[in-house]
């Protein structure tokens, strides 16, 4: 249910839950963050006749939702998930050494060793290797760079700030619209539905701008959608901490508290070496492999083909 | 924690960074030609960069790189949509990304041009975009066009119309368009090219290089300037 996911946003960087109208912002299309010049794969798409009209359209939609729709709404809720629980604890447990040699806090005080970009630089690797095309991996970067610039500006954060330093080229959009919807004061669950909603409507979009389709029956289409939204947010959550820790209805208090006492908890843990116990000490963080990796080959040729075509009006 | 160092620029504070110049008007009227006539006249003295915003892709951006006017590492193409004027108005995103970027790479400049994809009258950059604007007709649009006005024929600082060769042509009379043009802009600049036969715009390019000149002492000198807006 929403609120097991959901309500712990108390817990994060604003003290209201404003998170309704901020997920209205986020996923407005008149957000001033370079989403409108975006076709996710339907102009090249109309250009091979693949889509033609509303029934083809409500396929594509249907199936990118499906697919990488839900992929980029799990990234989303991931890296909301995480901003919120850094947003006050920067070298929380999420900073914990990855098996590469980066080894976190060396222990020589709370949030002074461990680097707070390197698990938003591990979450941003958990979605490039999730985006099979090059010219698709381009475009989200693009997307995450410019949405992060307008993020940063609208609803300022030591947390954006981190991740603009993290990956300097950009992080991939779902990373920074998570990261983005943390500091506008949403939930993972909002951050997926803005992620799965911003999937389906700018191709729907372009397919109107494209073959002049009626908006009125595109709208109904992304409206026949709603269900499946729902799905895909909820889906997305899946993964998310509160579900890799066994919650009983004794521990959703205590989930609920947060986040970020479970941070702290577990970052003195780690930095007095000794493993803290049990299902609570499996690391936030460690659930992202595990986050859903679909994929949609003819999502990745379209893009591929889109970038070699020289008449493009769209980005991507 | 303290703040990070933050290197974003806010688009809303001009100090130390280059002017930028944003050019508008309708499809065909002479936009690009008037970037590449500007850089030919001001390539010599001053540091440019350009980002076009076509309606397909690289179309401008080629012609201007093709034309040899600026390195064209210095032309950044910008992909709009559809929607040009999205692209310069409501989402300026992209182009603040562009523009930072050749500022990055090539910095300091002196000047950044902004041509805008062909549009309609309505058409006007951002604030947070451009800090001065050009909106660019052309008298084979017919001499009316003045007198309709438009945020672009009114709000411009400069107002630009082009092909003044084709006047007798198209039967356009270039005097109810200056009279009409000077009613409408509260005594904003007009100025009459024929970009054919003036391949350097002088006139248009004196009227910039005044407007740098202007932007880099008011930066030097002015630490208080905060609001790049047009002067009513």
């Amino acid at each position: 249910m929403r609120q097991d996911i959901g309500d712990g946003r108390g817990d994060g960087m604003r003290d209201k839950p404003t998170g309704d109208a901020a997920l209205l912002l986020l996923a407005d299309s008149r957000l001033p963050a370079g989403g409108h010049a975006h076709s996710g794969g339907a102009e090249e798409a109309v250009r091979l006749g693949t889509i033609t009209g509303p029934e083809d359209l409500a396929r594509f939609l249907r199936g990118r939702l499906a697919t990488a729709g839900l992929v980029t709404a799990a990234l989303a809720a991931a890296a909301c998930e995480l901003a919120t629980a850094t947003a006050d604890h920067p070298a929380g447990p999420y900073g914990q050494a990855d098996g590469d040699g980066n080894p976190p806090d060396a222990g020589t005080g709370a949030g002074t060793g461990a680097d707070p970009a390197h698990p938003w630089r591990r979450l941003d690797a958990e979605a490039d290797a999730r985006t099979a095309s090059p010219a698709q991996r381009e475009a989200s970067r693009v997307q995450g760079r410019l949405l992060l610039r307008t993020a940063r500006r609208i609803w300022p954060s030591t947390v954006l700030d981190t991740l603009a330093r993290a990956v300097p080229e950009g992080a991939h959009h779902p990373i920074a619209l998570g990261a983005a919807a943390a500091s506008a004061g949403c939930d993972p669950y909002q951050a997926a539905m803005a992620a799965a909603y911003i999937s389906v409507t700018g191709p729907a979009t372009a397919a109107v701008r494209l073959l002049g389709l009626d908006p009125v029956t595109v709208h109904r289409l992304l409206a026949d959608l709603a269900p499946a939204l729902n799905d895909a947010a909820h889906a997305a959550c899946a993964s998310l901490i509160d579900d890799v820790v066994p919650n009983g209805p004794a521990q959703n208090g205590a989930i609920q508290n947060g986040a970020t006492h479970d941070g702290i908890a577990q970052n003195s843990a780690i930095q007095n070496g000794a493993p803290a116990n049990g299902a609570a000490a499996k690391a936030r963080g460690s659930g992202w492999p595990a986050l859903p990796g679909h994929t949609a080959p003819a999502l990745d040729l379209l893009a591929e083909g889109h970038l070699n075509n020289p008449m493009k009006l769209f980005v991507s | 924690m303290g703040a990070q160092h933050d290197d974003l620029h806010d688009a809303a504070d001009p100090h130390g960074r280059a002017l930028r110049l944003g050019i508008g008007g309708p499809v065909g009227s002479g936009k690009t030609a008037l970037v590449a006539a500007l850089c030919r006249s001001l390539g010599p003295s001053m540091r440019l960069g350009v980002v076009t915003n076509d309606i397909y892709t690289t179309e401008d951006a080629e012609f201007l790189r093709r034309a040899g006017v600026l390195d064209p590492e210095r032309i950044l193409a910008v992909q709009t949509g559809c929607c040009p004027h999205t692209a310069i108005r409501d989402d300026i995103a992209a182009n603040l990304d562009a523009v930072e970027t050749l500022e990055e790479r090539f910095g300091p400049l002196d000047l950044v041009i902004v041509e805008s994809g062909g549009d309609n009258l309505t058409a006007t950059f951002s604030r947070g975009l451009a800090d001065r604007q050009i909106f660019v007709l052309d008298v084979s649009g017919g001499d009316k066009v003045p007198r309709k006005g438009g945020p672009g024929v009114t709000m411009a600082d400069l107002l630009v119309v082009n092909k003044t060769d084709l006047a007798p042509l198209v039967g356009a009379d270039l005097t109810v368009m200056s009279r009409d043009a000077a009613a409408v802009r509260d005594g904003r600049p007009v100025l009459f090219t024929s970009l054919r036969e003036d391949r350097s715009a002088h006139s248009v390019a004196e009227w910039v290089t005044s407007l740098v000149n202007t932007w880099k002492h008011a930066n030097a000198h002015d630490h208080e300037r905060t609001t790049p807006t047009t002067a009513a």
